[in-house]
C-alpha cells in the first residue's frame, strides 16, 4: 500500500497558549487521555487477533483433545504435513487457484475500469452493474451459481444447449471444478478491484494524456507508456490485496463450503478449507494449527518480498 | 459493448430473484420472467422455518457489531491522528500490522481461545471477536488527520477536555466517513459465514447465511426454496446498496489510495 505510516507533522503542532493550560503534567495528561481512547481497540486486538496469532505458531506443537487438554509433540505435526497425500493435494490446488485467480483480477479489474472511466449516458449504472455482485453474500453467490451449474439443468447448459453445445456437470467433474469456482470469484470480485483501479486512473495527471496525444501516440503506446507506470502504486496494492486474500481463502472457503465441499476427489479442496476440515470435522486442532502457521510464513515471504521488491510500496511520479 | 458486458455480469442475480417467484417445476428454466408467478415459495421459508428468528439474529449481530466498532474505531482512530504520547508509531504499527491477519488464518487458535473464555454458542461470541479490525481504525485515523489543527486548539482554549474535543467536534465532523464505515462494516457482518459457522451450532442463534447453507444441505433437491431464502437474504444488502452506493464506493477507493 502506498501510504505514509508517520503521522504527519500538523497534528502535533499546538500553540504554546494551549499547552501551558494548568502548567503541570500537561503532556503526561494528554499521553493518559491518548492511551485511554485507544484501550478498547488494543485490548480487543490483542485478545483476538494478535494472541490468536501467536499461539496459532506454537499450537502446531501439541496435540489438542476436543476438550481442551493440550500434549505436547515436538514436530509431528509439521512431519505428518509432508507426507500427507492431501495436504499436498491441496497444497497444489492453492498454488492453482493463486496462480490463476491474482492475474485474472488484475486483467478483469483493470480492464472494466478502463471501459468505464469515460463519460457517457448510464456510465454511473454500469459501473454499479458491474460492482453490485460485490455486496451479495458469498453463500448467496455459490448458491445462485450452483443451481446455475448443475448438471444437465442448470441455466448456463441450458443456454449452452440453445447454441448447440451440450450440457456439461461444470462441479461434478474434478477437471473443471476448480475452474468453475475460480469464474465465480472472479465474478464476484472484479467490481470491487474495477473501483480501485479506477480511482488509481484518476490519480493520473491529465497533462501527460496532452502530451501524448500531441506527440501522435496510439492507444496502445499511451497505454504502455503512460497509464500502466503511472498506475505502479495502484497495482502494487491490488496484488498484495489479491494474492494474501487468495492464499487466506477470504472468499475461497465460503464459496467451496457451499459448493463443493473440497470435492469432486479434492479438486478443490484449498488449504484453508482442509485446515478446516481437520480442525472441525476431525478435532485435530493441533494438526490444523501446524498446516496453519505454515501458511502464515508463505503470506510472510509474499508480503515481505513485495515490500522490499518495492522499496517499502512507496512510489513518486517521477 | 458495455451495456451487454454489464446485463451478463447482473444476469445471475436477476436470474435468481426470478427463480424465487418460480413454482418448483420451472426453477430450472432459462426464462427470466416466470411463467406463472407465485409467492408460496417465500411462505414456505418464512412458515416453515424460523426464518424470522434468523433475520433478527442477523441484524442483531451485524447492529451491535457495527455500532461497538464505529465507536470504538473512532476514539482509537482520534488519539492516534491527534494527541501525542510516547509509543504513538509504534503503537500505530502494530494496529497496522494485523490488518494483514485474516480470519482464516487464525480461526483454530481464535476458536479455542473463545471457547476458553466460554462464549461457544453465544451473543458474545458472535459479537465480540467480530468489533476489532484495524482497517476502520486506520480509515478514521487518516480522515481526522486531516482536520485543520483550529479546530482542536479554539477548543483547548475554551477549556474542553480531550473527550469533549472528541464527542462535540471530532464526531460530529466524521459524519460522513462514520456512514460510509457504518454501511460497510453491517455489509461485512451480515454477510459473514466462517466465523459463526464455527462458533455456533444451537439453532437458536444461527445467523441468515448460516441457515441458508443448511437449508441446501437438508432440502438439497427443492431449489426454488433456497432461491427465495437466498433471496431473502440479499435484500437487505442490495438495498443498502442501492441507497448508499456513493458513501461505500468511496470508502473502497479510500481503503486503496490514502
Amino acid at each position: 500500500m502506498n501510504v505514509s505510516l508517520d503521522a504527519p507533522s500538523t497534528s502535533t503542532k499546538r500553540p504554546a497558549a494551549g499547552r501551558a493550560r494548568q502548567g503541570l503534567n500537561h503532556s503526561q495528561r494528554e499521553a493518559l487521555a491518548a492511551y485511554l481512547f485507544i484501550l478498547p481497540d488494543a485490548l480487543g486486538l490483542l485478545i483476538f487477533v494478535a494472541l490468536p496469532m501467536i499461539f496459532s505458531l506454537s499450537l502446531g506443537f501439541f496435540s489438542v483433545n476436543g476438550f481442551g487438554g493440550f500434549q505436547f509433540v515436538g514436530l509431528k505435526n509439521y512431519q505428518r504435513m509432508l507426507v500427507d497425500p492431501l495436504f499436498l493435494k491441496s497444497f497444489w490446488v492453492t498454488f492453482v487457484y493463486v496462480l490463476i485467480l491474482v492475474p485474472a483480477l488484475y486483467v478483469t479489474g483493470l480492464g472494466l475500469a478502463l471501459l468505464v472511466n469515460r463519460r457517457m449516458p448510464f456510465i454511473g449504472v454500469f459501473r454499479s452493474m458491474f460492482f453490485v455482485p460485490n455486496v451479495v453474500s458469498l453463500v448467496v453467490v455459490a448458491l445462485t451459481w450452483q443451481v446455475m451449474l448443475i448438471d444437465k439443468v442448470g441455466f448456463v447448459n441450458r443456454l449452452l444447449q440453445m447454441i448447440g453445445l451440450s450440457g456439461y456437470s461444470w462441479l461434478g467433474d474434478p477437471r473443471t471444478a476448480l475452474y468453475s469456482v475460480l469464474f465465480v470469484t472472479v465474478w464476484f470480485l472484479m467490481g470491487y478491484y474495477m473501483i480501485i483501479f479506477m480511482s488509481g486512473l484518476q490519480e493520473i495527471p491529465k497533462e501527460y494524456y496532452d502530451a501524448a496525444r500531441i506527440d501522435g501516440a496510439g492507444p496502445w503506446s499511451v497505454f504502455f507508456r503512460i497509464t500502466l507506470p503511472l498506475l505502479r502504486p495502484t497495482s502494487f496494492f491490488v496484488l498484495l490485496v489479491s494474492i494474501v486474500s487468495a492464499v487466506a481463502g477470504s472468499q475461497a472457503f465460503d464459496l467451496i463450503y457451499v459448493m463443493t465441499r473440497g470435492g469432486p476427489a479434492n479438486s478443490t479442496s484449498l488449504v484453508i478449507f482442509y485446515i478446516y476440515q481437520q480442525a472441525f470435522q476431525f478435532n485435530n486442532y493441533g494438526y490444523a494449527a501446524a498446516m496453519a502457521s505454515f501458511l502464515v510464513l508463505i503470506l510472510l515471504v509474499i508480503t515481505v518480498t513485495l515490500f522490499a521488491l518495492t522499496k517499502g510500496g512507496r512510489f513518486h511520479f517521477t | 459493448m458495455i451495456a451487454v458486458l454489464a446485463l451478463l455480469t447482473v444476469a445471475p442475480l436477476v436470474w435468481m430473484i426470478s427463480a424465487s417467484f418460480k413454482p418448483g417445476n420451472e426453477t430450472f428454466g432459462p426464462n427470466l420472467i416466470p411463467l406463472r408467478p407465485t409467492l408460496e415459495n417465500f411462505t414456505y421459508v418464512f412458515t416453515a422455518l424460523p426464518f424470522w428468528r434468523y433475520m433478527l439474529n442477523s441484524f442483531f449481530v451485524a447492529g451491535t457489531v457495527t455500532l461497538v466498532a464505529l465507536w470504538f474505531h473512532s476514539m482509537a482512530g482520534f488519539a492516534l491522528a491527534r494527541l501525542r504520547f510516547p509509543g504513538r508509531e509504534l503503537l500505530f504499527l502494530a494496529i497496522f500490522s494485523t490488518f494483514l491477519v485474516s480470519l482464516p488464518v487464525i480461526i483454530v487458535p481464535l476458536f479455542i481461545l473463545v471457547r476458553q473464555l466460554g462464549m461457544v454458542n453465544s451473543y458474545a461470541g458472535l459479537i465480540i471477536p467480530a468489533i476489532f479490525n484495524a482497517f476502520g481504525i486506520f480509515l478514521l485515523r487518516q480522515f481526522y488527520i486531516g482536520i485543520p489543527g483550529e479546530l482542536q486548539e479554539a477548543a483547548i482554549i475554551d477549556g474542553a477536555g480531550y473527550f469533549g474535543i472528541y464527542w462535540n467536534i471530532m464526531l460530529p465532523l466524521s459524519r460522513p466517513i462514520l456512514a460510509a464505515l457504518a454501511v460497510f462494516f453491517f455489509l461485512a457482518n451480515w454477510n459473514a459465514f466462517i466465523w459463526p459457522l464455527t462458533i455456533t451450532n444451537d439453532q437458536n442463534l444461527w445467523v441468515v447465511q448460516i441457515a441458508i447453507a443448511s437449508f441446501h444441505q437438508q432440502y438439497s433437491a427443492s431449489w426454488n426454496y433456497i432461491m427465495a431464502g437466498s433471496t431473502v437474504v440479499a435484500l437487505p444488502t442490495l438495498i443498502l446498496f442501492f441507497i448508499f452506493q456513493r458513501q461505500l464506493v468511496e470508502s473502497i477507493k479510500t481503503s486503496g489510495l490514502k
